[in-house]
């Protein structure tokens, strides 16, 4: 009655799902992980941090909008994806929508993965998967359609996933006053779009650039994929930067960079955030926010240098959800404030960044 | 921190305003109660859970009005007052206080939502300006007085447009234009009803969508929850299939509208829940905000049960002061309260319609509500969902297929012009190979709903191409369960019954899976209780509980099943679990009380269907099972759940069929020697004729195995039995009628009672003060009562004791009587908690679902000693109609239910009580004038006095022909005034003595009509029909019945409004 082809989901800890092949009919295999947004499906699969990731998207409909048509805003950055490519290596899914209904869709979810070589699994319950990713931390996993070469593991810690994630070559956005240079970890194109639409220069850099080398006035430590202790250049030209007074802010992987060039050390949660409805509350105040987030590490503040202090703490569980500088203009966060996909609640702080530049 | 809050209920169920708000307000004492905050609760809604005993400190059960609140609060002195948890009532109360000083006066401070703020939301003009501030789209009238300004207005607006003639009532003169053509010719016609009319833009075919946000005083915001409208703006929300969280908005789209809804709840200044609809073009960027409303309403109900999100309870806290940050979210008990729930499954509402009751109602569905009632279903794929809730709406249907014909002369027609059963008309569509763009372009519903649909039509013929059952293989029904197909509708495709489905579908080990509403898609392990099932997983997200008493809900609200038995079931489950058991309750409707996981031990939110209530009752293997707290629906699962082995508590199923089933019932109190009408089970025509040729007419004509009278009618005469069968029933073997005698001007009794291992613990009178022939649940009626006599009262004991006795009843019982001068005879039993139940327990103080649960628990508890007709005060309760509502329906009651809602109020006196249940219900007393026209001679009689009354204190009397000439020859000074059929144009100048009725009426000359049918035949209908409707329409006070009416009457003549005690429940009897 299905007419599709079946596929399994293989798990390192040997369990297997039975599901149905969509997408590119390959095998594919990766670190799965999981989301619990209920929109935002093409911002995810492009989104770097995905890199290396079989994602799981535990909203159980998905392509009901299909995928909308490339856009770029009038800085040449794109408006529709959050990079050039699905980053994800597959995509674990429960009730594929074999239909899409959107005015502004270009084409399926189907139809993007096959032209992108991404192999996704439907009819998975992917709540009984969340459940066990959920508890174990990381699990890796293999899809595998039927009659399809089982492939090996593939663990995404082996890899510096940002130096894949980052661009190789400095790239200049807008125009303005004010020249910001962005670390690019695995840049979201929303986050560069958040700044250039403010009326900066941006200058993209790849991840190990010596950006102290440059003249600029403000620095943007980007989101990025994997494992953070794998960028020591950047923790060091960070380091480095903290004795300027110029101002410097952190997203996601820049937080984690960040707090490591200002001492601290981070640690695995026993349960990640991964999803658009965490609660953070900005330290010293009753004012809380609604955040996107996608990370399983947090920063332990006890270790943080004395010049240092939380900035946001993670209302859920009360782990750290950013840090500041006591005396200087240097700040970062754990969640997305450019959202892409998720909530916009967030989305002043690159005010508050452009105004202290 | 306020020391004492008094809360405003919603009064009686109305269409618009129903079930959400016992829900809200049980929510929000609740809350109050946690911070140690004394309540007092204001809500003649007696039926309810709020105002059972512990759940507010003082209950008045008093109309919800600016003068009786006054009253309240001067006598109770609170410092605070909750105006957000009862619906539109409690808010205009509210707001009208707050205008008229008596707030300021008091010392009263509206707690959450400021009142300005309300006022902001409702006012359509200072609305529109509040959100021009912010830059906010809305929706504008612009109004034309001529048709070159209305051109312009249109061209402004741009088309296509909308003309609305102003203050024409049901939409006369109102039209949508696609160019200035169509234009020109509709206000030409618009202008002819209203010397001015309205231009709109046309939303047609746009989506809706809500979202329900929360604010507290620290400026913190949350959206709970969004809900996409299946069928497209045009229709009501409260009449849309809805579904949560919305299926066709991009990441883009979902989060600009959230953002959207964030700022106007800032700028408006909300403290606590609010709804903000949305208008959204499903071609671009572009939206309105329709409405915003500054208080829990049926949609927040819904996304509180649709998310595990307690919004009301939230609500109450944020308006006592806190921050959403510093209260936990109730399922996770240990995260907070500020977070945004997500969802790994979707919902689907659908509203429960019962337009089929109403005599002339108009079945097409707009911008204002019709639907009774409610249900929710949960899937995880929207056609396992839409399909469980088709079932639940429990009108016959087995999903979206598999169904009975659908019959129609249009179908194109039926898909462009919505009504209540517009999804059947998409089902006929598809299987008259109907394309997708074609039904989108006749519905407006977008496709990806459509193509949801289809997929369930595909299934269901590759199900019909299998051949038989025994060939479908264990991944087609898998497939086919997971696309929400019920074994019985599978059983159908293959001409199989239920029962050898299930057992094909047991051999091949398939069954649903528990699934845990969480809030947080299993992001983090919670240990909640609120649970459903689904064919689309792999395992249980819990364990059995093992040994629990399962009681089974009342699903959705519907006309004759009502907020009573959601009382009845929270009751039971109470009982079950201070009895040290675990309770799990099973139910769907989202309006509730016992849907609220806090209530029990478990909730499932799912079906009450054969093959659902096997599925649980396989995994929890339960101690026993409550089948008589939920009406009709549960009744009626007894015998089939009994033969399929599961253990009944209570009253055995054998002995509750011998009570359902007529011949068995009518055997039974032959047998025991008490007296019935005659009646007899027919199937042919020929047979109907001889029966009534000995009984002679009236008759009262009804099918088997009903609650609230459906297709009940009483006919007079051959042509009504021969246009009434014809009309409402088929008359076969398979399709039996049942008649029986009708006796005119006859008491109605009835007798609510609890007995254990057949002996009756407790037994309750009340009597109806309308004439048997208005069903019970329309009928006004006292407890305990008191114009019976005492020998009949014995009587009823008895016969009461020996149905109990003979039918071996444990468990709750109602028995209804006909009393004519001595002669005593029994109408109908069920042997279940019947709608007055909660009535009857307020009043007397003694909780009767707690006393028959002990019993079916098997405590054994003490027989209540207490004495009803000692009570020195009496209980009346009234039903409220919601004509109103429907546009076109006649509005009179007789043997088929027709009101939405009851009150049930306290007095001293009987006429004391009356007038508060009356005025509860939305009667006022006349100041000026009345319209009479009185029925047949014995109607006339019963009224004479009543009219004389209203001479003496001063108020006119109008009366049509037949009662101005009786009022005359008994001297009693009237004006005659003329039916509407005898209306001439040529009336005579400067008399009123040819105006027709309806003038009065419309002019508001007359502030009540009494307009009594003779009968119910079609001509004495169709006379008074236009009065009674004008006088629903133009909101004049009417009643139908005349021996309410006179008992009306007698009370506002002969007790001033002032003289009404304003007492809280536990005053009296003290």
């Amino acid at each position: 009655m299905m007419n599709r082809k079946k596929a399994k989901l293989l798990l390192q800890n040997g369990r297997c799902f039975e599901g149905y092949s969509f997408g590119y009919d390959g095998a594919t295999s990766g670190e799965i992980v999981f989301s619990t947004a209920m929109v935002g499906y093409p911002e995810s699969l492009t989104d770097p941090s995905y890199s290396g990731q079989i994602l799981c998207v535990t909203y159980p409909l998905v392509g009901n909008y299909g995928v909308p048509q490339e856009e770029w805003d009038s800085f040449g950055i794109r408006t529709t994806f959050e990079s050039d490519r699905i980053q994800a290596r597959g995509l674990i899914i429960s009730d594929y929508s074999e239909t899409y209904s959107h005015y502004d869709a270009r084409t399926s979810l189907e139809e993007w993965l096959k032209e992108e070589k991404v192999p996704g699994i439907c009819g998975v319950d992917t709540r009984a998967l969340t459940r066990i990713i959920r508890d174990s931390g990381a699990m890796l996993g293999k899809i595998v359609p039927e009659g399809a070469e089982e492939p090996q593991w593939y663990n995404p810690d082996n890899e510096n996933q940002v130096a894949l994630a980052s661009c190789s070559e400095p790239r200049v956005y807008g125009e303005g006053e004010k020249t910001v240079v962005l670390v690019d970890c695995g840049v979201k194109h929303r986050i560069l779009h958040c700044l250039a639409s403010r009326g900066v220069k941006v200058v993209q850099v790849p991840w190990d650039y010596d950006f102290n080398s440059l003249e600029w006035d403000g620095l943007m430590i980007s989101n990025g994929p994997g494992n953070p202790s794998l960028c020591t250049k950047t923790v060091e030209n960070i380091r480095k930067a903290y004795n300027g007074d110029k101002p410097i802010f952190g997203i996601c992987m820049g937080n984690q960079l960040m707090s490591l060039a200002a001492g601290a050390s981070t640690y695995k949660l026993k349960y990640g955030h991964r999803g658009h409805n965490q609660p953070v509350r900005l330290c010293g105040s009753n004012h809380c926010y609604i955040t996107s987030q996608n990370h399983g590490f947090a920063v332990d503040t006890q270790t943080l240098d004395k010049e240092w202090e939380p900035h946001f703490i993670n209302l859920n569980d009360g782990t750290n959800e950013g840090i500041r500088h006591r005396s200087k203009p240097f700040f970062s966060v754990q969640f997305h404030p450019e959202a892409s996909s998720g909530p916009l609640d967030t989305e002043f702080l690159f005010d508050k960044f452009i105004e202290l530049l | 921190m306020v020391k004492k809050v008094l809360v405003l209920g919603s009064g009686a169920l109305k269409i618009g305003e129903a079930g959400e708000f016992d829900y809200s307000g049980a929510q929000a004492l609740k809350a109050l109660r946690e911070e140690g905050v004394q309540t007092v609760l204001l809500n003649p809604n007696i039926a309810t859970v709020q105002t059972s005993e512990g759940v507010a400190d003082k209950v008045y059960f008093l109309p919800v009005t600016p003068q009786f609140t006054e009253q309240v609060i001067k006598q109770e002195r609170p410092d605070g007052l909750l105006l957000a948890f009862g619906g539109q009532t409690a808010l205009n109360c509210g707001v009208e206080l707050h205008r008229s000083g008596v707030l300021e006066k008091y010392g009263v401070k509206v707690l959450g939502t400021p009142v300005q703020a309300i006022i902001e939301t409702e006012d359509r003009e200072l609305f529109v300006q509040k959100l021009d501030e912010i830059g906010v789209k809305t929706i504008k009238s612009h109004a034309a007085s001529t048709p070159e300004e209305a051109m312009e207005a249109a061209r402004m607006v741009g088309f296509p447009v909308i003309v609305r003639a102003a203050y024409a009532l049901g939409g006369l003169g109102s039209g949508f234009c696609e160019d200035e053509d169509q234009l020109q010719k509709t206000v030409a016609k618009a202008f002819n009803f209203s010397p001015q009319v309205l231009i709109e833009k046309s939303l047609k075919g746009w989506k809706e969508i809500e979202y329900e946000v929360v604010r507290d005083r620290y400026d913190n915001c949350i959206t709970v929850c969004n809900m996409e409208n299946f069928d497209p703006l045009g229709i009501h929300t409260g009449e849309s299939i809805v579904v949560a969280p919305s299926q066709t908005l991009s990441n883009r789209e979902y989060h600009f509208l959230r953002k959207k809804a964030i700022d106007i709840v800032r700028h408006i200044g909300i403290v606590g829940e609010c709804n903000v609809q949305y208008a959204f073009s499903p071609d671009g960027d572009d939206y309105r905000v329709i409405e915003v409303n500054a208080r829990l309403s049926r949609s927040s109900a819904l996304a509180s049960k649709a998310t595990g999100y307690p919004l009301a309870f939230v609500a109450a806290k944020l308006a006592l002061g806190y921050g959403l940050f510093e209260l936990k979210n109730a399922v996770t008990g240990s995260t907070p309260a500020f977070f945004e729930p997500a969802l790994d499954y979707v919902v689907c509402k659908i509203p429960r319609w019962d337009l089929g009751k109403f005599k002339g109602v108009s079945r097409e569905l707009g911008s204002s509500m019709k639907s009774v009632g409610e249900v929710m279903a949960i899937g995880r794929c929207f056609e396992e969902a839409l399909q469980k809730g088709l079932r639940m709406i429990g009108q016959g249907a087995n999903g979206f297929v598999c169904n009975k014909p659908y019959k129609t002369e249009d179908l194109d027609y039926a898909l462009s012009n919505p009504t209540d059963t517009r999804i059947f008309a998409i089902a006929a569509a598809f299987e008259s190979g109907y394309s997708i763009d074609r039904i989108n372009a006749l519905t407006h519903i977008d496709k990806w709903f459509l193509d949801r649909l289809a997929n369930i039509e595909s299934c269901y013929r590759q199900m019909e191409e299998t051949g038989s059952l025994a060939q479908m293989s264990a991944e087609d029904l898998r497939r086919a369960k997971q696309l929400g197909f019920s074994d019985v509708q599978i059983g159908r495709v293959f001409g199989e019954k239920e029962l050898t489905v299930r057992k094909f579908r047991e051999s091949m080990g398939l069954r649903p899976h528990i699934r845990r509403i969480d809030t947080l898609a299993a992001e983090f392990p919670s240990d909640t209780n609120y649970l459903y099932l689904t064919y689309n997983a792999v395992e249980d997200d819990c364990r059995p509980e093992g040994g629990a008493v399962i009681v089974l809900g009342s699903g959705a609200y519907r006309i004759g099943s009502s907020v009573e038995f959601d009382w009845c079931g929270v009751n039971a489950v109470n009982t079950v679990r201070r009895s040290g058991r675990k309770a799990v309750m099973i139910n769907f409707n989202p309006e509730t009380v016992s849907t609220d996981f806090d209530c029990c031990d478990r909730l499932y939110f799912d079906e009450l269907s054969f093959e659902t209530v096997m599925d649980i009752c396989g995994f929890e293997k339960p101690e026993g099972v409550i089948v008589s707290v939920g009406g009709q629906i549960p009744n009626n699962l007894a015998l089939p759940l009994a033969e399929a082995g599961i253990p009944l508590m209570g009253t055995g199923a054998s002995d509750i069929d011998r009570a359902e089933d007529r011949r068995k019932f009518s055997a039974i109190v032959d047998k025991l020697g008490i007296d019935q009408p005659r009646w007899s089970e027919l199937t042919d025509m020929e047979g109907v004729h001889k029966f009534i040729s000995e009984v002679g007419y009236p008759v009262l004509v009804r099918p088997s195995y009903v609650l609230s009278g459906a297709a009940m009618n009483v006919c007079h005469s051959d042509s009504q039995l021969k246009e009434f069968l014809d009309l409402a029933v088929e008359v076969s073997d398979e399709h039996p009628v049942v008649i029986s005698s009708f006796i005119q001007r006859c008491k109605e009794i009835e007798c609510d009672a609890v007995a254990d291992c057949g002996k009756v613990l407790f037994a309750a009178i009340s009597e109806h003060i309308e004439f048997a022939g208005v069903h019970s649940g329309d009928a006004t009626i006292q407890f305990p009562a008191r114009r019976i006599y005492a020998v009949t009262a014995a009587r009823i004991r008895k016969v009461a004791s020996a149905i109990a006795r003979e039918l071996n009843i444990t468990g709750p019982f109602n028995i209804q009587f006909l009393s004519k001068g001595d002669s005593l005879k029994v109408i109908e039993c069920n042997l279940r908690a019947s709608r007055s139940f909660p009535f009857v327990s307020k009043v007397m103080g003694i909780n009767m679902i707690e006393l028959a649960t002990k019993a079916m628990l098997g405590e054994s508890p003490e027989a209540v000693t207490a004495d009803p007709f000692a009570l020195e005060y009496t209980g009346i309760k009234c039903s409220q109609f919601s004509f109103s509502r429907l546009n076109q329906a006649d509005p009179v009651s007789g043997v088929d239910m027709a009101s939405t809602g009851e009150v049930g109020c306290l007095g001293d006196s009987t006429a004391e009580a009356l007038l508060k249940g009356m005025l509860s219900v939305g009667y006022r007393i006349p100041q000026k004038a009345v319209l009479m026209s009185s029925g047949d001679a014995l109607q006339k009689a019963d009224l004479l006095n009543a009219c004389k009354l209203l001479v003496a204190k001063g108020l006119k009397i109008y009366a049509t022909g037949g009662t101005w000439q009786y009022l005359d020859e008994n001297g009693i000074p009237a004006t005659k005034v003329l039916w509407p059929d005898e209306a001439r144009a040529d009336k005579p100048e400067g008399t009123r003595a040819g105006t027709p009725a309806t003038d009065l009426i419309r002019h508001h000359e007359v502030d009540l009509v009494v307009n009594i049918p003779k009968n119910l035949s079609a001509n004495e209908l169709e006379r008074g029909y236009k009065v009674r409707r004008a006088a629903v329409d133009f909101n004049v006070p009417l009643l139908t019945d005349s021996r309410l009416a006179a008992a009306f009457i007698d009370a506002f003549c002969t007790l001033p409004e002032s003289a009404l005690a304003i007492k809280s429940r536990d005053e009296y009897g003290e």
